[in-house]
């Protein structure tokens, strides 16, 4: 029973999801204070390669190294954000060219890739890499187990981020100034508020979560360095934010549902069981699916503009005089 | 210490191109910068680039086999991003082209024509493709406001996947499957000689040829500048990306206009593509290590933004970065850092952009004092500078 293509698409949806997850709840953060950065993929992709590196050269026990390498991982997306956060707040440079250069300079012909060869990283199988931890027993028992038992432990931790990311967005104090932020910026100054501040600290915080993203593609998913190997992953965090109305819980099954899409084409192959005329059909699929879904959520009924901050890629100017 | 920003009421002429300039030397020391923290020699580093970018025997014949896509992708991307349609699947449009562009030289050619003949259905068949390909991303964002900065960088791993698979996992058209060289790695058809695009041959630096594609980006260049400069179309278009409001009270079809942006820009993508095909590879290149890895879409965003959208001023600027990026390609391999060369395109347009607010505004760096609560500060920003 836990062989049968559904549960099997649904754990390895959960797997392949999380690094989505952890990008899109970083994006989530950034674009409810009104910044938009477009340069999820560079910064994924430069958490990827520092995060392996630490696991590569650090000598110390499993668990130490993985929490280093994640920290290493989220500070190494962080210092990517600061670049566009020091353009796109205080400069108020264009907010989608200054994303897009991002992704060039740090993604896969960039930044990533120079220190991927000069750090020697590639064909290196990984010293250390996230497993899933819970007794045997458990991830035997009939579809909850492989789904919810056999998972590694930092889905665990980014189920944990979602419920923090939603409480602190919906019932604590800084969180609601956020949002407030990414709505209206004079009104939230005209309370007090420091905007600049604001806005810094969370396009700061979506870097960190899409460095811990792109690490848990190189400790989790794939335990090795491969030049671009987020391959797209970044962009579809980003079509994950809209999707998800700007809401954590929405960004969870919306990630999960790509993580399956992506986890198809290979059990399909594995099981030959052929998904129309041929492999670039179920190969494009992910692609092709979130354009579709895109469309619907920006048609209709279902835009009701529920959560797309008023203010997403507006520089706020004060008037100073 | 405290930066501010403040307007400027008049905008000097001389930093127009000062900012650019100064990007670029800025960009340079930063990643000398890096090369020096990595432990690398960046003058030796620097010397090799410019030697293999403009200066060594048929460097500047190299360097037009990658300046010429650049041309047309930087066109592409500057004929919607003025418009601020974000349209980045210039590379999915670009890989459309070089199949459809294909398509037309095998047929046409393998029919046997007067000469002009397959290269002209190459080119019309190429642009198609390309437009085809965009009018996905231009349909959705006008009838659906789909965003299209996501839809059309979608659609070019799909593209990339389409060009795969007809080259590896299929026995289409376009894949080469006689011979002994077919069964052992799979190629595309060999184009016939009435459709290979001819060069013009210069004699300097021992050799360096101008492909026919060049002279078509500057064509396209002409023609945009003409478009956006002298006609009504342009002028809507510019309107409308200044301000959608205004452009739709003074009756601008906004649909109808974004689309057929969509639409100028993915044909010009696509002639890129037939120019790769029928300039330089002569088959189509299904290998996702070939032409897919390269990345000229992307490159071609940087090239765009740098030449602030200038038709004339993107196609200088991609014969420079052209330089960079084929130095990179000549020095790949042990000796010269991989990655080099994205890392100092970025740098360059980081700078550019941060450098662009210096020409509309002043910065001003003063020491912090007790900030006066103005009751007035609540004023809405004006639009940001691009």
């Amino acid at each position: 029973m836990n062989n049968s293509l559904l549960v099997v698409l649904i754990a390895s949806g959960v797997a392949y999801g999380t690094p989505l997850l952890f990008a899109a709840l970083g994006e989530l953060l950034a674009e409810r204070s009104g910044v938009l950065n477009l340069g999820v993929e560079g910064m994924m992709l430069v958490g990827a390669v520092m995060g392996f590196w630490t696991v590569e050269r650090v000598h110390a026990n499993t668990e130490l190294t993985l929490v280093l390498a994640l920290l290493v991982g989220a500070f190494a997306g962080t210092v990517m954000a600061a670049i566009h956060a020091f353009l796109v707040i205080t400069l108020r440079a264009n907010q989608i060219v200054s994303g897009l250069a991002l992704t060039i300079f740090a993604g896969a012909a960039g930044l990533s890739s120079y220190l991927g060869n000069d750090l020697n990283l590639a064909d290196r199988p990984a010293v250390h890499a996230f497993h899933a931890f819970l007794p045997t027993s458990m991830q035997s028992w009939p579809v909850v187990g492989p789904i919810l038992f056999g998972q590694n432990v930092l889905v665990y931790v980014s189920w944990v981020c979602v419920i923090g990311v939603g409480l602190y967005l919906t019932r604590t104090r800084p969180g609601l100034n956020v949002r407030a932020v990414g709505e209206s910026p004079a009104a939230a100054d005209t309370m007090g508020i420091n905007v600049t501040r604001y806005r810094y600290a969370h396009t700061l915080a979506g870097g960190a979560f899409a460095g811990v993203a792109g690490a848990s593609i190189t400790l989790a998913i794939t335990p090795q360095w491969v030049d671009g190997i987020t391959g797209g992953a970044g962009w579809i965090a980003i079509a994950l934010v809209i999707f998800a109305f700007w809401r954590p819980e929405l960004c969870l099954v919306g990630a999960y549902f790509f993580g399956a899409l992506q986890a198809l084409a290979p059990q399909l192959q594995a099981r030959n069981i052929s998904l129309g005329p041929t492999v670039l059909w179920s190969n494009s699929l992910p692609y092709v699916m979130t354009i579709v879904v895109l469309v619907v959520v920006s048609t209709g009924t279902a835009r009701r503009r529920l959560g797309a901050p008023a203010a997403l890629g507006v520089p706020y100017v004060r008037e100073e005089h | 210490m405290r930066i501010s920003v403040e307007q400027r009421l008049r905008r000097p002429r001389w930093l127009m191109f000062a900012v650019p300039l100064g990007s670029v030397v800025f960009a340079f020391l930063v990643a000398a910068i890096v090369l020096v923290a990595t432990g690398h020699d960046p003058v030796s580093t620097y010397r090799q680039l410019f030697d293999a970018a403009f200066l060594q025997r048929q460097s500047v014949d190299q360097t037009l086999i990658v300046a010429t896509p650049l041309a047309f992708m930087g066109l592409a991307a500057a004929a919607a991003f003025r418009m601020k349609l974000y349209n980045i699947g210039a590379e999915g449009q670009m890989y459309l082209g070089a199949i459809t562009g294909a398509a037309a030289g095998l047929y046409v050619g393998g029919r046997g024509g007067p000469a002009p003949l397959p290269i002209a259905a190459m080119v019309v068949a190429g642009m198609l493709g390309g437009l085809a390909w965009a009018l996905i991303p231009g349909i959705l964002r006008a009838f659906f406001k789909t965003n299209e900065i996501l839809t059309s960088l979608l659609l070019n791993y799909v593209a990339g996947l389409l060009l795969t698979y007809l080259i590896f996992e299929s026995q289409s058209y376009w894949r080469q499957t006689k011979g002994f060289n077919a069964s052992v790695f799979p190629t595309g058809k060999q184009l016939p000689h009435s459709a290979v695009w001819p060069g013009w041959t210069l004699h300097v630096q021992g050799g360096t040829t101008i492909p026919l594609g060049a002279f078509f980006a500057v064509g396209a260049a002409a023609v945009l500048w003409i478009l956006y400069r002298l006609t009504r179309f342009g002028f809507e278009a510019t309107v409308l990306g200044d301000s959608p409001r205004a452009a739709r009270y003074a009756g601008v079809r906004i649909r109808r206009k974004i689309v057929a942006v969509m639409a100028l820009s993915g044909s010009i993508a696509g002639l890129g593509g037939a120019s790769q095909v029928g300039d330089f590879s002569h088959a189509l290149d299904g290998d996702p290590n070939g032409l897919q890895k390269v990345g000229y879409g992307y490159t071609g965003i940087v090239v765009a933004a740098l030449g602030r959208y200038n038709p004339f001023s993107v196609v200088l600027i991609a014969f420079l970065l052209g330089g960079l990026e084929n130095a990179g390609n000549t020095l790949q391999g042990p000796g010269f850092p991989a990655g080099l060369v994205g890392v100092i395109q970025g740098i360059i347009l980081f700078s550019a952009l941060g450098g662009e607010i210096l020409t509309r505004h002043r910065v001003r760096i003063t020491r912090r004092t007790k900030p006066t609560k103005a009751a007035a500060s609540a004023t809405r920003s004006p639009e940001p500078a691009t």
